[in-house]
């Protein structure tokens, strides 16, 4: 019995007088989640994009739109002809690669993270309503969502945009209704299944008004699954808004955008490998990033997904 | 099972009537004149202006030109290409062998390698192959596959010369009639020479960065859905009554398994149609997703129009079938609402 009660008390390497008061959910989570050594890797990783993109101005060693007319295709220092003046060589224009794709992390982490803001908000509420309001409204929705998923995601962003014109505010409205659907039929089923408990009648007996009861009783029980696809979302568009830069439908040129810096890389498949290599370099390693920090969320968040 | 069938099929119709109002929007969005929109061309004088617009039905009432618009789709009319002046429909038939071909060989990498690749993974859960895979998968479905593509012609077709870098056949050395559009099928029936060899030697790479995404996707759920099973007690039952561990895996386990797997695969045409366009891109396919951009750089926007709603009518039908064969394998999704 003494053995058993000392094994309750004292996990190994935890002090054992923090486990014997409640652990705050933050420092529970975190603790789940630093089991995940690669969602740990993942989160670090994204961690250095981020500062990379804040400290843009200051890391980058050039301009990421100065064309230098006398080193167009300079090769990376590694190379043979390759210089520190440009560390990972040049492209076609004469841009510097470095700054570039120093830039270009701004502009992807600033389309993944506004389209999943944008889409949390509205796929969360459009979500609420649809599972609260009654029936119409919730046909109406539902219809709405059917739709958006049965066209290819691509292949809308790409009418959007072909409608709007190419830009990057563009890119970001097309994506944006793009993951919609996920947001809205997820939050929709969870709150679905909220509605049935006992602590939401309660709430409702209580008197609590439609808005309060959708927001701050709701929500907050449907929101882990919705932080892993958040987390997952940012990704997904970040992927999305890189294959419309390919097509020449994103962010237009001379902006740092790494699809966009692929677009016009094929010509030089055969003579200057970095200008294709890097960009694409780059976008992996991100989404890389993010999807394994996605896949630690989920396991700490959610016991019952836990992978085996 | 009839009035299954008939639900889940009335269940389209307001799904295809919202995709027809979406695409009838579009091309209103579009900005500029409606009818030099339409038309394809800049500055025309007043008269033919008028005359165009009398001709495309703009000077009816909006409601009058959704309703004439449904009425065309209903009887097949898509609307004529503003470049080739051919029905969008026609250009549309023509070119979906190709994406199809690509799909179906993209489909078969991804199944025949995911499900062997995830089902062992299950089996030594835990072990150094198991790890690779996963990490492996997780490159595979982060991975930009138009970059992946860039990569593939830079090492496969540039620098080692292996495997051609675009297009369906060698057209120098190849040309026959094509009365499938299949160009592996035609090839076989042409009795050309080495024709059917060329015909696949240009589909690995395109069905590699096609199948790449997919594979990521079913390796990892077969994996999954094969954990589950390997608990189950008929599972244990077979070993029990000591069925040799290749027939308890391969037999018992897997073929349970695969049905959640199914589902993933009959899912996956969306994802299959989008990823085509990029894939198409890339290799100069000439497929519906290589004509969609093609068609938005020429400013085609008939063209544009139709092939989204066709292309999102195989989506929806494509769905369609996979539920309605589930609702005869499963009688619970029949029953259920």
């Amino acid at each position: 019995m003494a053995a058993d009660a000392a094994a309750l008390t004292t996990p190994i390497g935890e002090d054992a007088t923090a486990v014997l008061a409640q652990p705050s959910p933050l420092a529970s989570f975190w603790a789940a989640f630093r089991e995940n050594r690669g969602a740990v890797f993942g989160l670090a990783v994204f961690g250095l994009v981020v500062m990379l993109a804040l400290a843009a101005n200051v890391v980058a060693p050039h301009s990421p739109i100065e064309q230098f007319r006398d080193a167009v295709r300079a090769p990376p220092v590694w190379e043979v002809g390759g210089s520190w003046r440009f560390v990972l060589g040049t492209d076609g224009d004469g841009h510097d690669m470095l700054s570039r794709l120093i830039f270009g992390a701004r502009v992807s982490l600033f389309i993944g993270l506004s389209v999943m803001c944008v889409s949390f908000v509205i796929g969360v509420t459009l979500g609420l309503a649809a599972a609260m309001t009654g029936p119409i409204l919730d046909v109406a929705i539902t219809r709405l969502m059917d739709l958006i998923l049965a066209v290819p995601s691509l292949v809308l962003a790409v009418l959007v945009v072909a409608v709007l014109g190419p830009s990057l505010a563009n890119t970001i409205i097309a994506v944006t209704i793009v993951y919609l659907p996920q947001y809205v039929r997820l939050t929709r089923a969870s709150a679905l299944g909220e509605l049935s408990k006992d602590y939401v009648t309660a709430a409702r007996v209580a008197g609590v008004g439609p808005f309060r009861l959708a927001y701050s009783t709701v929500l907050p029980n449907c929101l882990a699954p919705l932080i892993v696809q958040a987390a997952l979302g940012v990704s997904s568009a970040i992927l999305e808004a890189a294959g419309l830069g390919f097509l020449g439908l994103g962010a237009q040129p001379p902006t740092p955008e790494w699809g966009t810096m692929l677009a016009d890389s094929r010509e030089f498949i055969r003579s200057d490998p970095w200008i294709v290599t890097l960009p694409g370099l780059a976008i992996l390693v991100t989404v890389l990033a993010i999807n394994l920090t996605g896949d630690g969320l989920r396991d700490a968040l959610d016991p019952k997904m836990r992978r085996g | 099972m009839l009035a299954y069938f008939l639900r889940r099929v009335a269940l389209t119709i307001p799904t295809f009537l919202a995709l027809m109002f979406l695409t009838f929007v579009a091309i209103r969005l579009v900005p500029g004149d409606p009818v030099e929109v339409r038309v394809g061309e800049r500055s025309m004088s007043p008269e033919r202006l008028a005359y165009f617009r009398h001709e495309l039905g703009l000077d009816q009432p909006v409601w009058k030109q959704f309703l004439d618009y449904v009425w065309r789709l209903a009887h097949g009319d898509f609307g004529v290409s503003l470049s080739s002046q051919q029905k969008v429909l026609t250009e549309f038939l023509t070119l979906f062998p190709a994406t199809l071909e690509l799909s179906f060989f993209a489909m078969l990498l991804a199944i025949a390698v995911g499900v062997p690749a995830g089902a062992f993974a299950a089996v030594k859960r835990g072990g150094v192959y198991d790890q690779a895979l996963m990490t492996i998968s997780l490159f595979g479905y982060s991975m930009p596959i138009f970059w992946w593509g860039l990569l593939l012609i830079m090492f496969v077709s540039v620098r080692l010369g292996l495997l051609p870098v675009s297009g369906r056949i060698d057209l120098i050395n190849y040309s026959f009639d094509q009365p499938t559009g299949f160009m592996t099928i035609d090839a076989l029936m042409s009795d050309q020479q080495g024709a059917f060899f060329d015909a696949l030697r240009h589909l690995v790479l395109p069905a590699i960065v096609l199948g790449t995404v997919p594979l990521a996707v079913i390796a990892r759920m077969t994996r999954s859905s094969m954990l589950e099973v390997l608990n189950e007690d008929y599972v244990r039952t077979a070993r029990a009554k000591g069925l040799a561990p290749r027939r308890v895996i391969g037999v018992h386990a897997l073929r349970n398994a695969l049905l959640p797997v199914v589902t993933v695969i009959g899912l996956s045409v969306s994802g299959l149609m989008a990823g085509a366009v990029l894939t198409e891109t890339i290799f100069s396919w000439p497929g519906v997703g290589y004509w969609l951009i093609d068609s938005i750089g020429r400013r085609d926007y008939p063209a544009l129009q139709g092939g989204v709603l066709l292309i999102s009518t195989v989506v929806i039908g494509v769905n369609l079938i996979v539920d309605l064969v589930y609702g005869v394998i499963d009688p619970r999704i029949r029953h259920g609402r």
